[in-house]
């Protein structure tokens, strides 16, 4: 027990320490001061500006940048899904596989192109090393770069500044966030052990005499920006848990410590922006104490193991179904809480296999989407909630409510309503619809409140943009079930993604243009202590209240039944 | 300004704010009767869709209602009584509209009752109009339009309102503003050239031109805000809707996925169960008590006595960031009293006196007796009877004043530059210590007025500006609340300094002029600060215009009324600060019951969800302890509907300002509202279940 929070403890103080860095790395970044990677960086980026025809890039408005990211990935996303179904003619294909099928390929695109990562597949028998590297590794760049520079646009017209360039932010946002870590943690990845070959499967002879053929590929490069994009995308089926991607504690550890990375210290680059590192401060400390509190509540379920296996075994035994033993129930927990609170998706272990109270917990932050939250959306969607305390405790103080001296009307108020908005419906209506389908269709594998849960957690998992699977959803076959989850998730991973991101642009663009009031006696402060904790108090009741039912008949009802004892 | 004498109209007399609070003698009699009576009448959908959260609520009886005539409507109902629970939730929700109604409707009818002592002095009356071939016409009152000439003599009621263009009159007004003193009305002066219908004209005869067309009259205007009538909502109120409908609708989605996902599990929650579900998660106490706010509001601007153009205004007021007063009305009282006498040039103390009190005895201003006064306390006696001498009159050209001996002499009192040139003209000489006097005055904050006799200087008297009691309070107060005050003002910058500094003002202008003050308001404006501004002048105009609130004095000017968005029938300058108090009342009862109905649901959660879905084995979370799932959708339901009316006396009345910075106001509010909401219901959802469960 002690050695296993000292792991947990361990890994979050890495990951507070090193937030401020980058934090402010990236604020010297997109601010656009110099940057000792400037003699490199500089040439280069001019070039890919001359080629992509900016070499003098215009400030976008709020509209412009939509439109920007809307163009660039639907281009990017057709030359995915025609990697992805001409595979089977296309070279690095080493074991000779044919082509998905195509609610499969089109489900694969929008998910990686949306961040999500949702995996309907097996990728060591799907997919060609092609299709993987430069459909799926491209996408993972671009998809990471997308969402931070919808953040970074965010933050910058939160502040008052124009939202700036969408190819100058992905550009920069690759060449100077993901690339200078990837390339060093890729080489890392290489040292743990971690496989990059093209070569194919490696055929051997078990012990018992039978043969085996071992998946292999360009794996170590896949990792870093699979965690570090926040992208979640396993090269093999069972992701983190495989030994080829995550073989020991050490990249167990890298693997956390990279999800975290980008959403922690994206909070300090507001700080930066705004001139206002209390407040980052301050919510860094909200999100981290909401974080802290999911993990004990997972940890101490998995550490608890079930009750019931425990009258059989006489004796507490913690949870290790779905686990690999290399990592143990802590180190399950923290990647567990870790990758759904990141919207990441990787997993190093079964989440369908955690104890109720961490079912809860992976639903509940993709519920909430702000506990670190995803790639520059996460950091996003707490300003949104900032937004939306303000505007309702911030009429008690007797004046029009304001953030950053921005007055807070009605305008804002349906933006931030949207995205407040999209979430139950993209989650709550087609799990509704897919819970009226027969058992043998919609592929739950376990009736009851838990396979209530794995539906639930399959929508919030596309909507959230998050990608990890409760698994045990028959999701893959047969046809038909494959086809209703493929074309389902798809509308919840585009309305996910792309609804909320036209509002905060529209919302930031609508701030930027706003006279900032100057403070006085009378302004409501936002960077104090009571105010972070009523905005915690507004997360929980509008975010996770609207999902207090489904909770309540999932996870909490499973609780309760384990407690009891019955087995079914 | 503060007269205390009782006044002849129906309105209450004008006294001091504390009076007026809460105790609107305007005819409340029959108020609830009618309210009740229009809270059944309001029921009408077309009415209600006007408001989505509670049509919805409206929605939910129908459907609730329609399952307890056909239980099995919508499946097969469970339960032992189905009827009897959907019979007792049709009327809980039926009652919850019902109130949000009554809230609505009592707040309508208090402002319907102060407009209707309003238009009782708005009653028909008929008009001479002046037809351009000079002849006279008789006219309805309701039938001038803006440019008509009228002519109105001594009894009269004035048909509207109106600039006077020729004739010189006195009007009583006070059937408008409670000042008894009737007002003297000429054409072609900034003050007195204006009239305002429903005022009694006393005596003698004016030419007026009309300058509203019926019904958009001051008078109309207020009427029409306090009635509700043409209310239209004002920018928060707008914002804050829109959130509550967004919530509305995500408890929507939330209750209507709800059957297939319980089904699955094998709880099915009944159609009635679930419409009690929504009506408890939807913001329910906000909004029907939304309306009641913002009307309630500008009941309390005209219990204020004054007329605001829009609601818009009566909510800026609340975001004002900074003021400017004009120093004399506002800051100052208007009248500076003589408060010592400074000789000079050698002269006693004794002659000086008597030679202001000589100068000063044809002086009727306030100052002028007050000099008089001053003089006569000394023991001093004019040198000649006031029959024996000449009066010189004050003239803005001259400024001075004073009186012509029989004997030649000539004494003058007046500006010390005017008066200087005087004893220049004269042959005399400037005695070396009147600059001292001067000055000396004039950083003790007073006014110098330089008395001599001919080409002879004999002193200084020193009229004293009296600082209004309780105004550094009411400043220090706006500085809390993070208001930063400016004064203008006319007096020399020594001057204008120290009453600055004894006011307690953060700023000042002096020697300003007209367009100083529409310039200090596009700075602050340029800052991004919301400015208001009272003003009485036509050169006030372009300022009120300018400024985000403008507030005119009724006895101002018709172009300074015109500019401004809120009239004063009371003409106190002062009231600028109640206005913003008000603002910001305004707005914190709305974001308080707000935020009081958002937290209430943390307890709605925990009555109903883990009773209604008791099949599932979440017993355990009925942290109450709630007798049955019946009584305890029933007792939240009732906890519903009933906070309504319990919160009436609220929203009509404000929650209770105080002058504190924002983050004290914040921390109070959210312990009592945030804090208490989520408490509260706890217990009072408690409180009904032990009286509901046994009978269900």
């Amino acid at each position: 027990m002690v050695y296993g929070l000292f792991q947990i403890a361990l890994t979050l103080l890495i990951v507070i320490v090193l937030a401020p860095f980058l934090g402010k790395y990236m604020a010297r970044v997109f601010i656009g001061e110099a940057t000792f990677l400037d003699p490199v960086l500089v040439p280069v980026e001019r070039l890919i500006y001359q080629a992509i025809g900016i070499s003098e890039p215009e400030e976008m408005t709020g509209w412009e940048y939509l439109k920007a990211i809307l163009y660039s990935n639907t281009v990017m996303a057709v030359l995915v899904f025609l990697i992805l179904i001409l595979q089977g003619i296309l070279p690095l294909n080493p074991t000779g596989l044919s082509a998905p099928t195509w609610d499969t390929a089109l489900h694969t695109t929008i998910s990686f192109l949306t961040n999500t990562d949702q995996q309907h597949y097996s990728g060591e028998t799907t997919l060609s090393y092609l299709s993987q590297v430069a459909a799926l590794g491209f996408l993972m760049f671009t998809s990471a770069a997308t969402g931070l520079s919808v953040g970074i646009a965010f933050i910058r017209g939160l502040t008052g500044r124009t939202l700036g360039n969408f190819y100058v932010d992905l550009t920069r946002s690759i060449t100077r966030v993901l690339l200078p870590i990837c390339i060093p943690v890729a080489l890392l990845m290489i040292v743990a052990g971690v496989p990059e070959t093209l070569a194919g499967p490696e055929t051997v002879t078990t012990l018992e005499g039978a043969t085996q053929a071992i998946a292999r590929g360009p794996v170590a490069h896949f990792e870093a920006i699979k965690l570090f994009g926040e992208n979640g995308g396993g090269f093999f089926a069972i992701n983190s848990a495989h030994p080829f991607e995550n073989p020991n504690n050490f990249t167990n550890l890298l693997q956390i410590v990279l999800m975290l990375s980008i959403p922690t210290a994206l909070i300090y680059t507001y700080g930066v922006f705004a001139n206002n590192n209390r407040q980052a401060y301050l919510l860094f400390s909200m999100v981290l104490v909401v974080f802290v509190g999911l993990i004990v509540v997972t940890a101490v379920g998995e550490y608890q193991g079930n009750p019931i296996v425990n009258g059989v075994l006489g004796g507490t035994q913690s949870n290790l179904e779905g686990k690999e033993v290399r990592f143990g129930w802590a180190q399950t927990a923290l990647f567990a809480i870790a990758t759904t609170g990141t919207m990441t998706g990787a997993v190093n272990g079964m989440h369908d296999s955690l104890m109720p109270p961490g079912g809860f917990s992976t639903l509940f932050n993709m519920f909430l989407q702000i506990v670190w939250g995803g790639q520059g959306t996460g950091t996003a969607y707490l300003f949104v909630y900032l937004i939306l305390s303000v505007f309702v405790t911030g009429l008690m103080v007797g004046r029009t409510p304001e953030l950053l001296g921005r007055k807070i009307e009605k305008r804002e108020i349906v933006l931030s309503s949207v995205i407040l908005l999209v979430h139950p419906i993209v989650v709550l209506i087609p799990a509704a619809i897919t819970l009226a389908l027969p058992d043998q269709l919609s592929g739950i594998s376990n009736p009851g409140f838990h396979g209530l849960s794995q539906v639930v957690y399959e929508y919030t998992s596309a909507a959230a943009n998050n990608g990890s699977g409760f698994e045990g959803l028959a999701d893959s076959q047969p046809v038909g079930t494959a086809l209703w989850w493929n074309l389902s998730t798809i509308v919840s991973l585009l309305a996910g993604r792309f609804v909320p991101i036209l509002a905060l642009l529209l919302l930031a663009d609508s701030m930027s243009h706003k006279q900032a009031v100057p403070m006085t006696d009378g302004t409501l402060r936002t960077d104090t202590i009571l105010f972070t904790s009523i905005t915690a108090g507004i997360i929980l009741i509008l975010g996770a209240l609207t999902f207090f039912p489904v909770l309540a008949l999932g996870p909490i009802a499973e609780a309760f039944k384990i407690a009891t004892g019955s087995l079914t | 300004m503060t007269s205390d004498t009782p006044s002849s109209a129906p309105r209450q007399s004008k006294g001091r704010r504390q009076d007026r609070r809460g105790t609107p003698k305007v005819n409340t009699s029959g108020l609830y009767k009618r309210a009740v009576r229009d809270s059944f009448t309001k029921l009408d959908p077309r009415n209600m869709i006007k408001n989505p959260v509670m049509f919805l609520v409206w929605l939910g009886t129908i459907v609730t209602f329609l399952v307890t005539l056909a239980p099995d409507l919508f499946g097969p109902a469970a339960g032992k009584n189905p009827r009897l629970f959907n019979g007792l939730i049709t009327v809980v929700l039926f009652f919850t509209v019902v109130f949000a109604n009554f809230a609505e409707a009592v707040a309508e009818g208090r402002g319907k009752a102060q407009a209707d002592s309003l238009r009782s002095t708005r009653s028909d009356t008929t008009a001479r109009k002046v037809l351009p071939d000079g002849s006279i016409q008789e006219v309805s009152s309701t039938g001038l339009y803006k440019g008509d000439q009228i002519k109105v003599v001594a009894g009269d009621i004035i048909p509207a309102d109106a600039e006077v263009v020729g004739g010189v009159a006195s009007v009583d007004e006070s059937a408008i503003t409670g000042e008894s003193a009737p007002v003297l009305k000429q054409p072609g002066t900034d003050i007195s050239s204006s009239v305002t219908g429903g005022t009694r004209i006393i005596s003698d005869e004016l030419f007026l031109r009309v300058t509203s067309d019926p019904g958009k009259g001051f008078i109309d205007r207020m009427i029409a805000l306090v009635e509700g009538a043409e209310r239209s909502k004002t920018p928060n109120e707008i914002a804050l809707t829109v959130l509550l409908v967004v919530l509305t609708q995500v408890f929507l989605i939330v209750v209507a996925t709800m059957t297939p996902i319980a089904g699955y599990v094998r709880t099915p929650v009944s159609i009635a169960a679930l419409i009690a579900l929504l009506v408890a998660l939807i913001p329910t106490t906000i909004g029907g008590l939304l309306s009641a706010i913002g009307i309630a509001g500008m009941d309390r601007v005209a219990q204020f006595n004054v007329v605001a153009t829009s609601g818009r205004a009566v909510e800026a007021c609340g975001d004002v960031n900074t003021l400017v007063l004009d120093k004399t009305g506002t800051i100052t009282l208007g009248n500076r009293e003589a408060d010592e006498f400074i000789p000079v040039n050698g002269h006693s103390l004794q002659e000086v006196a008597a030679t202001a009190l000589t100068a000063s005895i044809f002086d009727e201003t306030p100052e002028g007796k007050s000099i008089v006064r001053l003089a006569e306390q000394l023991g001093a006696k004019a040198e000649v009877a006031p029959e024996q001498a000449t009066g010189v009159e004050f003239s803005a050209r001259t400024r001075m004043s004073g009186t012509d001996l029989p004997n030649g002499s000539e004494i003058r009192k007046g500006a010390v530059d005017a008066i200087k040139g005087f004893v220049r003209s004269r042959g005399g000489t400037i005695a070396p210590d009147l600059d001292d006097a001067y000055e000396r005055v004039s950083r003790l904050g007073g006014t110098p007025l330089a008395l001599c006799r001919d080409g002879e200087l004999f002193g200084v008297i020193y009229l004293k500006d009296i600082i209004k009691p309780g105004i550094k309070e009411r400043f220090d107060q706006l500085r809390r609340m993070g208001v930063r005050t400016i004064m203008l003002t006319g007096d020399n910058r020594i001057t204008a300094s120290v009453i600055a500094q004894e006011a307690g003002v953060d700023d000042f202008i002096a020697e300003a002029t007209p367009e100083d003050k529409i310039e200090v308001i596009r700075t602050e404006q340029a800052k991004g600060k919301l400015v208001a501004m009272t003003g009485d002048g036509t050169n006030d105009a372009p300022a009120l215009a300018q400024a985000n609130v403008g507030v005119a004095m009724n006895s101002g000017t018709q172009a300074a009324k015109e500019a401004a968005n809120m009239v004063d029938l009371d003409s106190d300058p002062t009231k600028l600060i109640d206005l913003v108090t008000i603002g910001k009342q305004l707005l914190i009862t709305r974001g308080a019951l707000t935020t009081f109905s958002i937290s209430n649901d943390v307890a709605k959660y925990f009555a109903i969800i883990p009773t209604i879905f008791a099949a599932a084995g979440i017993g355990a979370l009925n942290v109450m302890r709630l007798g049955s799932p019946d009584s305890a959708v029933l007792s939240a339901l009732i906890y519903n509907a009933l906070i309504i009316p319990a919160l009436i006396p609220l929203a009509l009345k404000g929650v209770e300002f105080r002058p504190l910075t924002a983050n004290q106001l914040l921390q109070r509010n959210i312990l009592i509202y945030g804090l208490g909401g989520v408490v509260a219901p706890f217990i009072a959802i408690k409180i009904i279940d032990l009286a509901v469960s046994p009978f269900l």
